[in-house]
């Protein structure tokens, strides 16, 4: 088990480096002068060249890339080029109302999902499993900002139950679940659209295992068997997707956030591109990838919480 | 290559049989799942009204006409007028050409260069395959719409970057979808039996292991095409797309939000849209795979 755990945190720490460094040369490399991003065309060349050297970009590229590489390790992620704020500080300030949104997103896309994905199973071939079918695939062809100007049209601006912006700011439990509940629910069923689909494919591949047949023969209730003996067999599929889906979940935020004018990493993100804050860019791309190797891993030990068989060799 | 006497008659024979084979495969895969032959349609009908968008477009998508401005729905605009006065109907036809533009050569681009990585990587298999998709697999740790993102940001919207970013996010699940059955065919005896002839690794690449990964790849590619047009239309939403005032679907439903209030028509229409290409291609690509995954055969 500590063998496995450290390989996969190894693993971990070269994604991690790798992306580091494909993140640094992008940023750079590509057209586009941050000095003039924020100066203006109009800057002089003397303020221009003086805040390049303010922002350490005059020094050769190798210097520029060890002294992210040192930063990152210790914490220091640089200051944003717009704001002057540490990166670290202005994307912590918003990290918790993103992974609010993602995290609740989820639940709700398991708890949609996995049963869905189960009686849609059970039911193969019939109208139930047709329709699900059908209505999973539909939900998972949503881009997810159409799907939210759709919620948005419909329960915010025709029948008003909930707030046309939301503040992400709100104090109290109720005014919170209000603030979440449309971008969640956006969210929550673009993710139970996969997670339906995979639970049935699963599902399915358990339900012709003989254990399965050994054990209707010994009269065990039906929900017993669906539920405690397929179900957690066939999970392990659900946990990788759900892991693997979690690219997919960030990026669908990014845009869920925007329209339902949520502060989040989203809104940060599209600030920096449209000033060229090029460290706040790098923060933004480090954190991404934090989260995504950290899932991963995550998903990973999961396997054998699930599975005690999984040995982790 | 080697044997340039025999081959090319011995070749063209092989590939007419291998041909006929996918041709007929092709057909008994669409008839294992109906929805194909609807998703299929439904694409096609698209395709046809994009390429037709000049003939059929009622107006021109440009003409801005002040005293329009905002209209719902009509007979002389089907689908309502934009803050300039524009057709919707006319910019939804022609910014199909634009969605699909992209999404095409994206992912035919990602699909050429994944799959050649990808079976680079199985047949020769060992430190090849692993630094191969170490490198695939940090890939794809970024968040697509994320590096898509930034890719378009840094380097302008263009036409170009658009399939450059957008391909950037779907090489590595062609490589993946790519190693995994060039894997499993290398070792059959139709390959030793190459091997033994001594066709050269080129040959029996491309010869006769891709005619039998083909198919994975070709559904995986009509899945991508509607993960691309889907990708493409977001980023025109965050205001990365080709560039105004060229209609795009992400872009008109970006203008239609802003009108949200009072004229939410705008943004209805062109979401609809998106959701009609890519419910097409998901149930395209959705039914094909059923009839090619040996795991999922006779379920129907």
């Amino acid at each position: 088990m500590t063998a496995f755990v450290l390989k996969r945190l190894g693993f971990a720490v070269i994604t991690l480096f790798a992306v580091l460094t494909i993140v640094f040369f992008i940023v750079r490399v590509l057209p586009g002068d941050p000095a003039m991003a924020i100066l203006g065309d109009q800057a002089s060349q003397g303020a221009l060249n003086a805040l390049r050297a303010r922002l350490g970009l005059d020094q050769p590229l190798y210097v520029q890339y060890f002294q992210f590489l040192g930063g990152v390790l210790v914490g220091d992620w640089g200051v944003s080029m717009v704001s002057g704020r540490p990166v670290i500080q202005e994307i912590l300030k918003v990290l918790p109302a993103t992974l609010e949104l993602t995290f609740v997103s989820l639940v709700l896309g398991a708890a949609v999902g996995i049963p869905l994905g189960v009686w849609s199973a059970v039911r193969r071939n019939k109208l139930p499993d047709y329709i699900t079918r059908i209505a999973s695939l539909l939900g998972l062809s949503f881009p997810a900002f159409v799907s939210a100007v759709l919620l948005l049209l419909v329960f915010a601006i025709q029948l008003r139950w909930f707030p046309v912006i939301s503040s992400g700011q709100g104090t109290t439990l109720s005014d919170r679940l209000r603030d979440l509940a449309l971008p969640a629910i956006n969210l929550g069923l673009i993710m139970a659209a996969y997670i339906t689909r995979v639970s049935r494919s699963a599902m399915l591949e358990v339900l012709n295992q003989d254990y399965v047949r050994t054990a209707h023969a010994k009269g065990l209730a039906f929900a017993t068997i669906i539920w405690r003996h397929c179900l957690r067999n066939a999970l392990i599929p659900v946990v990788t997707v759900v892991g693997l889906y979690l690219g997919i979940l960030i990026g669908n935020s990014v845009l869920t956030e925007i329209v339902f004018n949520r502060p989040g990493l989203g809104k940060l993100i599209i600030g920096a591109l449209n000033q060229r804050d090029y460290t706040m860019l790098q923060g933004m791309m480090v954190i991404y990838t934090l989260i995504v190797v950290l899932v991963n891993l995550i998903t990973d030990l999961t396997y054998g919480l699930i599975d005690p068989r999984i040995k982790y060799s | 290559m080697t044997n340039a006497a025999t081959a090319p008659l011995s070749r063209a024979a092989y590939l007419r049989s291998v041909a006929a084979a996918m041709g007929g495969g092709i057909i008994k895969a669409f008839n294992a799942n109906k929805t194909s032959w609807v998703g299929l349609g439904g694409f096609l009908i698209v395709v046809l009204l994009a390429v037709l968008a000049p003939v059929i477009a009622p107006y021109d998508p440009l003409d801005q006409n002040i005293l329009f401005r905002l209209k719902p729905p009509s007979a002389e605009h089907w689908l309502g007028t934009d803050f300039y006065g524009r057709d919707t109907l006319s910019r939804i036809l022609w910014g199909a050409r634009i969605s699909l533009t992209i999404g095409l050569l994206a992912i035919g681009s990602a699909m050429v260069i994944g799959t050649l990585i990808g079976m680079v990587a199985g047949y020769f298999g060992g430190r090849t395959d692993i630094i191969v998709m170490q490198v695939m697999d940090v890939l794809l740790a970024f968040p697509s719409l994320i590096l898509g993102l930034i890719v378009v940001a840094m380097m302008g919207p263009s036409v170009a970057n658009l399939v450059i970013a957008i391909a950037l996010t779907a090489v590595p699940p062609f490589a993946r979808i790519a190693r995994a059955p060039t894997i499993a065919v290398k070792n059959r005896e139709f390959i030793e039996a190459g091997r033994a002839l001594g066709y050269s690794d080129l040959r029996l690449m491309f010869g006769h292991i891709l005619p039998n990964i083909a198919p994975e790849i070709l559904v995986m590619g009509s899945l991508w095409l509607a993960t691309a047009i889907r990708v493409e239309a977001s980023l025109a939403f965050i205001g990365l797309g080709v560039s105004p005032p060229t209609a795009t679907w992400g872009g008109m439903i970006r203008e239609g939000f802003e009108n949200i209030l009072d004229s939410f028509w705008l943004a209805l229409f062109p979401s609809l849209a998106i959701l009609i290409v890519v419910f097409a291609l998901n149930l395209l690509g959705d039914g094909l795979r059923d009839a090619i995954d040996p795991r999922l055969r006779g379920e129907e």
